[in-house]
């Protein structure tokens, strides 16, 4: 089509729009914003004349990568660090996707704008295209890596696994509780509009580097859908805007979701990207650098900043905090420490480091190695059964951490655990702004206005309670990261492929019981507890014990 | 003499982390393990949908975690009235030491249910874009061959208001009820399915409005905003536009789709695109209204009914909950029968306005009429009382 007649077609859809004479729509969901002053922002519009054929141009060019990888014997040179790590976040994504989709008609209702209901039902097709197209990706992987063990399982491990449930947040907080907080605020100008960068574009460029160049074709495909999202989101946020009432809940809603994609997102891709690679040119960015970038920059200088002006109240101080997690605090390396922690309980295989990668650590992270270095030299010496148990049940100077029950990201910068009784049962959180999102942010009220719609946080979310006082055998038997042969485990603390070298149930049998931290906490008495407070926050780095004295 | 520049690149090397390189357990489990294919072996479809939208009561072992505000999460069972077998039994307790195991994959009838039509993303896209293709062709052909001289004035009113006023129709059910359902219901089969009849419906929107556009520049007559004072204002079409509305505005989901497509459809949507445009063009010198109209019939009676028929047999033939869903299936027919009868009614003017007059009203709708009640006994549901008004 002629630009011309592109803008004729856009301008006619829009006589589609129309308010009902009759009978209403249905209320399905509820929304403490008002929209009573809003003027109505025209979002980026879609003719689907040009969409389809112009999705299905891209699907052409996904789909012949596809072949093509296969062909080539991509597999042949693809580093198997690396994949492994993709077991955990091609079990995860999809549900995002599809949640995302799932999203967009809360929006339908409680916004008033029939111009942008059209480009969310267009968002919502993307996303059942994002959804299904990952799904395709990991199915091609399962067919033809060395070990479909954890991609043959996958939907099933991530829903049992608790890795699976710190995922799981990044795609239930878009499709419950209050409408815009939920598929506005958290989606799309947090979600979206922040991280999709890291995940879909600092992600691919990771794997090419790791010989994987089908995952770059999907998630670009992937990534070139985003602007149309983030257009819709920044339209609904202006609309938001208008209303002076709006401003508290906007204020709260950026500084939880935030701080929760900040939590759960750079857990994640944090570790794939350092962790999970085998690059170490000095060159390539570190984790820490590209989010200085896109993050930083891109989205807080760039995007939030000058939302300023319109009365957007702006979180400076936990985007620094991020900052300063990653940074100082080294959130990335305790999140990846805490996975090798665990292996035995998820279901892919975590490769140790080298003196390579430590060399590396240390250029980009100075002072890394005294850090943590010798853990990962202890998980190196312990990786193949040879009479000891694994790493977590051995004596490597490494605290079990308490789990937050917000982000569900474990406590593992120490000095920021704290403590609430909520409901007569004791909490613990990874930081101040986690206790804040659950004692103050997900409540009926918010500093003192009501706030009826608000959604709640819900379900078991210590994993570790549901299986207090277990033998681990039974565990992982309980979960099914188990292999076809009925005993040798799907994980595994190295790459070695050979039956001898890999564990199995009869190793788990004989480990002590798991015990979860929160039980624990709660049986002890209020003496107890401060003083178990008191000594958790003196412990880490690397999970560290406190030292005897104070 | 060249010089090159040394780049800095990742070197790639060999790894052999091929499949069939070693052997060891699980070596070649090359297929997903955590659901029961409906066939034999699982499809393509199956792979990239079944699971994707998890369910506490076979995984899931920490429940919903994020919820409302009455702390219901996730996709609650109760957001339609209709159940499939193991609705009842509860959500597996979890409390310290509980373990994780749900009842064994499916716990549910409700993830029996495939779409036949096994959409997803490479299906959905190409499909939809031969539609448009096609369209875009039959427009530029007639176009190029003058086909649209040969219209006489009333045809071309008629196509202005008549055929324009049911972009409205497409439109407000594929955002209001489709893209609204993909929220609610209990499987990711379910949803996929439900988002992809709701992008038929707008896509079909789009394209009577672009056609509409495209007769506004090739006809001097013809007036291109006159579908909208049609729709909001023309008594023929109230009734319509009443029924329509009163669609989108019910709240339990499955009694949404089975209105929409095994009552409002038949009864209306053939009635007005089959038994009157399709019919009344040729003789009033159309051939191009036939196939934009036609590829939206398509849409509906060969994929939209299909997913929908094997969606609700499944359910009447529920092995707990059979009689259960007949009583209210056949509830929602009389009242949704009687509703899109009375509407379908007021539509009937419509039939003597071309010069070149399409077959009866009363035999298109004793057609509409016939097929509908075929419909309902392969659901084994009965004909209401209300169809022979
Ligand atoms: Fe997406
Ligand atoms: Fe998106
Ligand atoms: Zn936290």
């Amino acid at each position: 089509m002629s630009r011309q007649s592109v803008a004729k077609a856009h301008e006619k859809i829009q006589e589609l729009a129309w308010a009902p004479l009759y009978h209403e729509p249905v209320s399905q969901y509820g929304t403490d914003y008002t929209f009573s002053k809003a003027n109505k922002k025209d979002p980026l519009k879609q003719v689907l004349r040009s969409y389809f054929p112009m999705q299905e141009e891209k699907d052409n060019r996904v789909y012949g990568a596809s072949d093509g990888a296969i062909r080539g014997n991509m597999f042949r040179q693809v580093e198997e660090r690396w994949l492994e790590w993709q077991k955990l976040f091609l079990s995860i994504i999809p549900l995002p996707e599809i949640s995302a989709a799932r999203a967009m008609p809360l929006l339908f209702r409680t916004v008033p704008n029939a111009e942008l209901h059209n480009g969310q039902a267009i968002q919502m097709i993307d996303e059942v295209r994002h959804s299904t197209i990952q799904q395709n990706l990991k199915r091609l992987y399962m067919q033809n890596y060395i070990d479909p063990a954890g991609f043959n399982s996958s939907l099933r491990n991530f829903q049992n696994d608790y890795c699976g449930t710190i995922g799981r947040q990044f795609a239930e907080g878009f499709i419950t509780g209050d409408a815009i907080t939920a598929a506005s605020i958290y989606l799309t100008i947090v979600a979206e509009t922040a991280f999709t960068n890291t995940l879909f574009v600092a992600m691919p460029a990771e794997a090419a580097a790791n010989g994987d160049y089908l995952l770059p074709t999907v998630f670009h495909s992937v990534q070139s859908d985003e602007s149309r999202h983030i257009s819709n989101g920044y339209a609904t946020l202006l609309m938001a805007l208008a209303d002076e009432g709006n401003h508290q809940l906007l204020e709260r809603d950026l500084r939880y979701a935030w701080w929760n994609n900040h939590r759960v997102v750079d857990a994640a891709i944090g570790t794939f990207i350092e962790y999970g690679t085998k690059d170490r040119r000095k060159e390539r960015e570190s984790y820490a650098e590209m989010w200085r970038r896109w993050i930083y920059d891109d989205y807080y200088r760039s995007y939030l900043v000058p939302l300023e002006k319109y009365g957007l109240v702006i979180p400076h101080d936990l985007i620094e905090e991020a900052w300063n997690q990653i940074w100082n605090k080294g959130y990335v390396h305790e999140v990846a420490q805490f996975f090798c922690t665990g292996w035995l309980a998820n279901y892919w295989r975590m490769d140790g480091m080298t003196d390579k990668d430590f060399e590396w650590f240390e250029y980009k992270y100075p002072g890394w190695y005294d850090k943590y270095g010798a853990w990962w030299e202890n998980y190196n010496r312990l990786s193949m059964p040879n009479g000891h148990n694994p790493i977590v049940f051995e004596d490597v100077n490494y605290q079990y951490p308490q789990r937050c029950w917000t982000c569900m990201v474990p406590c593992l910068v120490r000095e920021d655990m704290v403590m609430a009784e909520v409901d007569g049962h004791w909490r613990t959180y990874c930081h101040e702004a986690c206790r804040w999102t659950d004692v103050e942010a997900f409540r009926p009220t918010f500093q003192g206005r009501e706030t009826p719609n608000m959604g709640q946080l819900i379900g078991k979310r210590e994993w570790e309670t549901l299986y207090h006082g277990w033998n681990w055998a039974d565990v992982i038997s309980d979960m099914g990261f188990v292999r076809d042969d009925g005993k040798t485990m799907t994980a595994q603390p190295h790459l070695d492929l050979d039956p001898k070298k890999m564990w199995t149930l009869d190793h788990l049998r004989r480990c002590p019981p798991l015990q979860s931290p929160n039980v624990l906490l709660n049986e002890m008495s209020d003496d107890e507890r401060q003083a178990f407070h008191a000594a958790y926050v003196r412990g880490g780095p690397a999970g560290r014990y406190a030292p005897a004295s104070a | 003499m060249t010089s090159t520049i040394e780049r800095n690149l990742p070197h790639p090397h060999f790894t052999d982390a091929e499949a069939g390189a070693k052997e060891f357990p699980d070596a070649h489990a090359r297929t997903f393990n955590y659901f029961v294919p409906a066939k034999r072996r699982p499809t393509h479809y199956e792979d990239v949908t079944v699971e994707v939208q998890p369910d506490p009561r076979h995984y899931l072992s920490q429940g919903w975690l994020y919820g409302f505000s009455d702390g219901r999460g996730g996709y609650p069972l109760e957001w339609t009235a209709l159940k499939a077998w193991g609705s009842d039994r509860p959500v597996p307790e979890r409390y310290p030491g509980s373990g994780g195991r749900g009842y064994d994959w499916p716990a549910l009838g409700w993830h029996e249910f495939r779409d036949p039509n096994e959409e997803w993303e490479l299906t959905l896209y190409r499909y939809n874009s031969n539609v448009v293709r096609q369209i875009n062709a039959n427009i530029d052909t007639a176009r190029e061959s003058k086909a649209f001289e040969q219209w006489n004035r009333n045809w071309v009113h008629f196509v202005e208001r008549h055929v324009g006023a049911w972009m409205h129709v497409e439109q407000g059910l594929g955002l209001y009820l489709f893209a609204n359902a993909n929220r609610r219901a209990p499987t990711n089969m379910h949803n996929n399915a439900i988002s992809v009849n709701s992008m038929h419906r707008i896509r079909f929107a789009q394209d009577l409005a672009l056609y509409n556009l495209s007769l506004t520049d090739e006809i001097e007559a013809f007036d291109g905003t006159a579908h909208i004072a049609t729709w909001n204002s023309d008594p023929a079409w109230q009734g319509v536009r009443m029924v329509a509305e009163q669609l989108t505005g019910i709240d339990d989901w499955c009694e949404a789709i089975f209105a929409a497509n095994v009552v409002f459809e038949p009864l209306i949507g053939e009635l007005f695109r089959s038994h009157l445009v399709q019919q009344a063009a040729p003789g009033n010198g159309d051939f191009v209204t036939p196939t934009v109209v036609g590829a939206g019939e398509y849409d509906y009676a060969s994929r939209d009914l299909r997913y929908t028929r094997a969606m609700f047999e499944l359910l009447v033939r529920d092995r707990e909950f059979s009689d259960h869903n007949k009583t209210l299936l056949n509830q929602w027919t009389a009242t949704w029968t009687g509703r899109c009868l009375a509407a379908a009614r007021t539509l009937q003017p419509l039939w003597s306005q071309p010069d070149w007059k399409p077959p009866r009203f009363e035999d298109g709708l004793d057609l509409c009429k016939n097929r509908f009640s075929a419909l309902l006994a392969d659901l084994e549901l009965t004909t209401p009382k209300e169809l022979k008004q």
